[in-house]
């Protein structure tokens, strides 16, 4: 498919379907591997930096902030109280815990080395000889192909001392996380990277003055490290024509739920979320209702409001957002106030605690939608949804509290109907529904 | 007392890091694979081990999902119920796994064997619903293939084999 757009190439996907795609033998000889590493190793750190900048990457994690200005921010030479030089990190966010976000996986599992190479480079980029690779405690398999990979690249001169004769060293080590989402937040990384709860940290300090260990600190998504061979190797121009006017290359879409064929898609930014859906065979068993664009976090769209294109700005003019690249899709099938209390009771199990705001809101705002579904709602609830959204968003440490905001206001606000029917009729047993087995187990609110 | 296993992969990790307490999520992860869940015992161990108090040893304990503050069966069932998963019928599959093995979310079988765990989002979101058990992830899971990985583990622990641990290497980190 052309995708009417005469640049566009994938950067990262290009062979994940071929046998052998994750083998560092396959990386060297038939996607030029480690070729950009060999370029960025003769190149001035800051002018790897000015490369990256320049093509406009910004973070895929999903705050979408520009790479380049990220690595930028590291202090050239820092040192400690006493005068002596202090290291420096690059830390991997492999957290991925966004519901409907699945695409560090893939690239975990089928190209690992690429995001090693562009972690190499990174290091390199910012003067710092030790990475870390944070990661999902859940992801055991991955965890293991990841080592073997390192492990390869350890094998092969790519990590350690005086990688390919430059002089420049750099170490990779693997730490794992165990089963906390706030974790993919950078700051509580940082923290739970440091054996401590996963708490996020106040900022100033930013992590580039004080980071892990206390040290300068940069923290990427796996993605955002995947694509920066593809620059240093082909050059900043041509990934910066691929992508739209502030973000450059392609996104990694992830597609689930009601469609035909879900899955990965590295796709160019100027799709709509209509031909998304179309790539991703099309809405399964019904009609389209609604989507979330960027994982749970993204407030929703309605079926009319899908012919929005995906790329940062557009999503965000919309008013919702392009964040870790999870597509949702619901068909006309699907409740909205059953499927955002889904979310809003991993939200409330998943808030760290730190905030009162993020802590009671979330669980407020979970009983509150369980009292509308199970029959107990009042008109007033739907105003002091509003209300309690109103005092989370803007009002904690981190954004976690922004992020259930995403889908509990939006459902409000664009399915009211439904909210009110529930209200009238006397919950989903009013509308002859079953309650969801899953909502069942957590009890407690009622 | 932490097993000399346990003691030799933490000590193996420990020049990785440049403090102490960093080692302290992959001394968890540890004991909790070798023990299947972590107690007040082995958090004092912990906290012995690597010149913690255990205040802080029980603080990051009780923070992160993974590690069970209480014995759990042999085989844990954990089913994603969230919203992809939800979306393509993972209540039949929670449902199926509910009345297979006789027991609600948390709770564990009397012989022992199997404990069931509703999960949040496990990042396999294309292949809902996603089944981790133990360590191994089982995708695409309807009620049929639900049942059998459930006979399939009972017949395993039977036959004393381990159960969703397809990738580990014993003694080697991660």
């Amino acid at each position: 498919m052309m995708y009417n757009n005469e640049h566009f190439e994938p950067v990262i996907t290009p062979n994940v379907t071929k046998a052998g795609c994750e083998t560092i033998e396959f990386y060297i000889h038939n996607e030029n591997g480690f070729k950009a590493l060999e370029k960025a190793l003769k190149m001035k750190p800051s002018e790897v930096v000015d490369e990256v900048k320049k093509s406009n990457l910004r973070g895929r994690g999903g705050a979408g902030f520009p790479t380049g200005m990220k690595w930028s921010f590291m202090p050239p030479n820092p040192v400690d109280a006493n005068g002596n030089p202090k290291p420096k990190y690059l830390v991997c966010n492999a957290d991925e815990g966004e519901p409907g976000t699945f695409k560090d996986r893939l690239i975990f599992t089928k190209t690992p080395h690429r995001m090693i190479e562009g972690m190499i480079i990174g290091g390199h980029a910012i003067g710092s000889n030790k990475g870390f690779v944070y990661i999902r405690g859940e992801w055991f398999k991955e965890t293991r192909l990841m080592q073997k990979a390192i492990d390869d690249a350890y094998a092969k001169g790519f990590l350690g001392k005086n990688i390919l004769g430059s002089g420049f060293d750099f170490d990779l080590v693997i730490y794992k996380g165990a089963g906390a989402y706030i974790c993919g937040e950078e700051t509580a990384l940082l923290n739970s990277l440091e054996g401590k709860r996963g708490e996020p940290r106040l900022k100033p300090p930013f992590p580039a003055q004080v980071g892990a260990y206390g040290m300068p600190s940069c923290v990427n998504n796996v993605e955002t490290f995947a694509a920066v061979p593809y620059i240093i190797d082909k050059g900043w121009e041509k990934y910066a024509k691929m992508g739209t006017e502030r973000s450059g290359g392609t996104r990694m879409i992830g597609v689930s739920g009601h469609v035909n064929k879900p899955g990965v898609y590295e796709l160019p930014m100027n799709l709509s979320i209509n031909e998304i859906i179309e790539i991703a065979g099309g809405v399964k068993g019904g009609k389209l209702k609604a989507v979330i664009p960027g994982g749970a976090s993204a407030p929703m769209l309605r079926a009319e409001e899908c012919d929005v294109k995906t790329d940062y700005d557009s999503l965000a003019k919309a008013g919702t957002m392009a964040g870790s690249g999870g597509l949702i899709v619901m068909n006309d099938s699907v409740n909205i106030v059953e499927a955002t209390y889904t979310l809003l009771k991993f939200y409330e199990h998943e808030s760290c605690g730190q905030c009162s705001q993020c802590r009671e809101g979330s669980h407020w705002l979970a009983r509150m939608f369980k009292r509308i579904l199970d029959g107990g709602g009042t008109q007033d609830d739907l105003d002091y949804i509003a209300k309690i959204c109103g005092n989370m968003a803007g009002q904690t440490i981190c954004a976690f509290a922004d992020a259930v905001t995403g889908p509990a206001l939006s459902s409000v606000r664009k399915f009211r109907g439904e909210f009110e029917e529930l209200v009238s009729k006397g919950g989903l047993k009013g509308l002859g529904k079953e309650e969801s087995v899953s909502h069942k187990l957590e009890g407690a609110h009622v | 007392m932490l097993s000399e296993r346990i003691k030799n992969t933490i000590n193996g990790i420990r020049h990785q890091f440049p403090t102490e307490q960093a080692l302290l999520l992959p001394l968890l992860h540890e004991i909790q694979n070798e023990y299947g869940w972590v107690s007040k015992e082995h958090m004092k161990d912990a906290g012995d081990f690597l010149n913690l108090p255990v205040s802080k040893v029980r603080e990051v304990a009780s923070f992160y999902t993974m590690y069970r503050l209480e014995p759990i069966g042999k085989v844990d069932v954990q089913i994603c119920t969230n919203i992809s998963c939800w979306l393509n019928g993972a209540d039949k599959v929670l449902a199926c796994a509910e009345k297979k093995l006789g027991i609600h979310n948390g709770q564990t079988t009397k012989d022992g064997k199997f404990t069931l765990t509703q999960v949040e989002c496990l990042a396999a979101c294309g292949t809902a619903p996603a089944v981790q058990i133990n360590q191994d992830y089982f995708e695409q899971v309807d009620e049929k293939m639900m049942e059998d990985i459930l006979e399939k583990a009972s017949r395993d622990l039977d036959e004393g084999k381990v159960v969703g641990k397809s990738t580990q290497r014993d003694g080697v980190w991660p």
